[in-house]
């Protein structure tokens, strides 16, 4: 990846997770923790490889996109927002009366999101839904979707990752975000799901296994996902939960909170100093 | 009522879908390892390339055919009413209805009348769980002819809709010329002393019972309600004006069901005494479906006998 493009991204990241801090700050509460370990490879998916126009939002050969861990919904409505599909202030709104902006995505008011989603473990399959829709009708757009390692806890995330594979849906690629904690603990404690890689293999997937903060991992591993006809893809992703504001990295604390005015000031802060560090590259 | 022609719902389902599937080529059927039983393996067999079988998995059927809708098309999910409201009410919910996609449930085996299988398949209950989610379309149709204008009704509209099918073959009772439409009852018998609104495969024992109640000097209005969801409150209200009490009867719950949105609209508009006739608080149990029917008291004589008491 060439160093302007590396650039560009890890700037659009760094504005992605302060919309992310402004819109849960302003809503006074909201999912920061796992919106922050997504922002790296929504910004890839949004700024870099999805067929989209954030103008013509409904148009119908676009690329899908399907937040199947529907809380992170701060990291989608502020991708969604640096993208162009709706001004950043909205984010502002987020999750008051009268908002667009509900607390998890939802696809009649929101543009440019494809699929509502917030009860766990239903996106994957609406995504595999949509990749079925196209495979059966030959349209070539592609089918991306997040579920999170906690999520996959749910036994339907698992119907879902044996019906893609039945049906050789190689439209379809699953990022799986192993930030590593769940509202009640790790989640080797809770109910432990892990190995997420070995499981989706058992199922028929392709694994590959990336670093979820590393621009270059994320795009080669879309390059290999497209190599393969006949089979769904998940690209495993270890991330850190609350990535890049430091009081809120690998903290359960901060899967479910909102920061108060002071913490709001250093989160921003520091997401500040590091947008200029980055332009000093 | 000797060589009445009797067909089961569900069979009109399969040979609908089939019948669509002649004249649209945007849509497709899933089913969760039924198609044998839903009667989705007629569309099956005629168009093999447009069914997917989703497994033994209704949670991610209903979810799949969201998603498949929320691509601009249309789409089919089938299992039995147990599994298709009970168990994966909460996908129909959220992954379906919440985003207001037109996903059609083709729900079978609903009610006591699935007879053998006993209680885990005796669903009583979908009609009120589907009724309570915010912009669902009920359908209940009570023959083969009915039956198969909903689903051309259902595929027709812009929105979430569930059908209920019965396993039992019930008698046809409407002629071709029948016309359906969403959200309108239908008034079969006229009369002033009591109205019988009867929805599903309860439509044919109304009309007995009319007969009979007809013989003892009872003139019964018959109302035949396929529509459950977005109730038709014009002629319930009607009814309560012209004829001041009403019997409802309904192969399910008397909680939750067309006794209670009828009740609802009494209630609201014009109350009346209504008597619901329907499955009790209790759970099904193993038997042939017209013994069981008969032991819960969904027949003529005992629509007969709770006019009477009125």
């Amino acid at each position: 990846m060439d160093k302007v493009k590396l650039k560009e991204l890890k700037l659009n990241a760094c504005k992605v997770r302060m919309g992310i801090i402004e819109g849960v700050y302003a809503a006074k509460s909201g999912h920061p923790g796992g919106s922050l370990s997504i922002a790296d490879v929504l910004t890839y998916l949004y700024f870099n490889k999805m067929n989209i126009d954030p103008k013509n939002p409904e148009k119908a050969d676009r690329d899908r996109f399907v937040l199947s861990k529907g809380h992170a919904a701060p990291a989608l409505y502020s991708v969604l927002a640096n993208r162009g599909y709706f001004d950043t202030e909205l984010l502002k709104t987020l999750r008051h009366i009268g908002s667009i902006l509900q607390g998890h995505p939802d696809k009649k008011h929101i543009p440019g999101v494809d699929m509502s989603s917030g009860s766990l473990g239903q996106g994957i399959s609406a995504a595999t839904g949509m990749a079925l829709s196209a495979k059966h009708f030959g349209d070539n757009f592609k089918v991306y979707t997040i579920v999170g390692d906690g999520e996959s806890e749910e036994g339907q995330v698992w119907e879902a990752a044996m019906f893609a594979s039945a049906k050789k849906l190689n439209n379809l690629t699953a990022f799986i975000d192993v930030n590593g904690l769940q509202i009640d603990g790790t989640v080797e404690e809770v109910n432990n799901p892990l190995p997420l890689d070995e499981k989706f293999a058992a199922f028929g997937w392709n694994v590959i296994v990336i670093d979820g903060h590393d621009f270059e991992q994320i795009e080669n591993a879309l390059i290999e996902s497209e190599k393969v006809t006949d089979k769904p893809t998940a690209i495993v992703m270890k991330t850190t939960k609350g990535k890049d504001v430091s009081f809120m990295e690998n903290n359960v604390g901060w899967h479910g909170a909102a920061p108060n005015g002071e913490q709001y000031e250093i989160a921003m802060a520091e997401l500040k100093k590091l947008y200029a560090e980055i332009e000093a590259e | 009522m000797a060589d009445v022609k009797k067909i089961a719902t569900r069979d009109s389902y399969g040979n609908a879908l089939v019948e669509l599937g002649n004249q649209y080529d945007d849509f497709v059927v899933l089913d969760a390892d039924l198609a044998a039983a839903t009667k989705t393996g007629m569309f099956k067999k005629a168009f093999p390339e447009r069914f997917y079988d989703c497994g033994i998995a209704e949670q991610n059927m209903i979810s799949i055919a969201a998603g498949f809708a929320a691509t601009g098309k249309k789409v089919f999910a089938s299992s039995f009413a147990m599994f298709a409201a009970g168990r994966a009410f909460e996908q129909v919910r959220n992954s379906v209805a919440y985003p207001k996609l037109p996903v059609i449930i083709g729900a079978t085996h609903a009610g006591i009348s699935v007879g053998e299988d006993g209680a885990t398949h005796q669903c009583c209950e979908d009609i009120a769980l589907m009724r309570a989610i915010p912009g669902m379309t009920v359908l209940n149709p009570a023959d083969d002819t009915e039956a198969k204008l909903a689903v051309k009704a259902a595929y027709e509209h812009d929105g979430p809709v569930y059908i209920r099918f019965g396993r039992l073959a019930v008698p046809v009772i409407f002629d071709e010329d029948y016309k359906f439409e969403i959200g309108k009852g239908v008034t079969l018998k006229d009369g002033d002393d009591v109205t019988i609104i009867a929805t599903g495969l309860m439509v044919g024992e109304a009309l007995e019972a009319y007969e009979i109640l007809k013989e003892k000097g009872v003139n019964a209005r018959i109302i035949n309600m396929p529509t459950i969801k977005p109730i038709d409150r014009d002629i319930i209200i009607k009814a309560a004006k012209e004829t001041g009490k009403i019997v409802t009867v309904e192969e399910h719950s008397v909680i939750g069901g067309l006794g209670s949105a009828v009740c609802d609209v009494v209630c609201d508009e014009y109350p009346v005494p209504v008597v619901k006739i329907g499955v009790n608080d209790e759970f099904g149990y193993s038997g042939p479906a017209v013994e069981l029917l008969k032991k819960f008291g969904l027949s003529a004589d005992n629509i007969v006998d709770k006019v009477l008491t009125l």
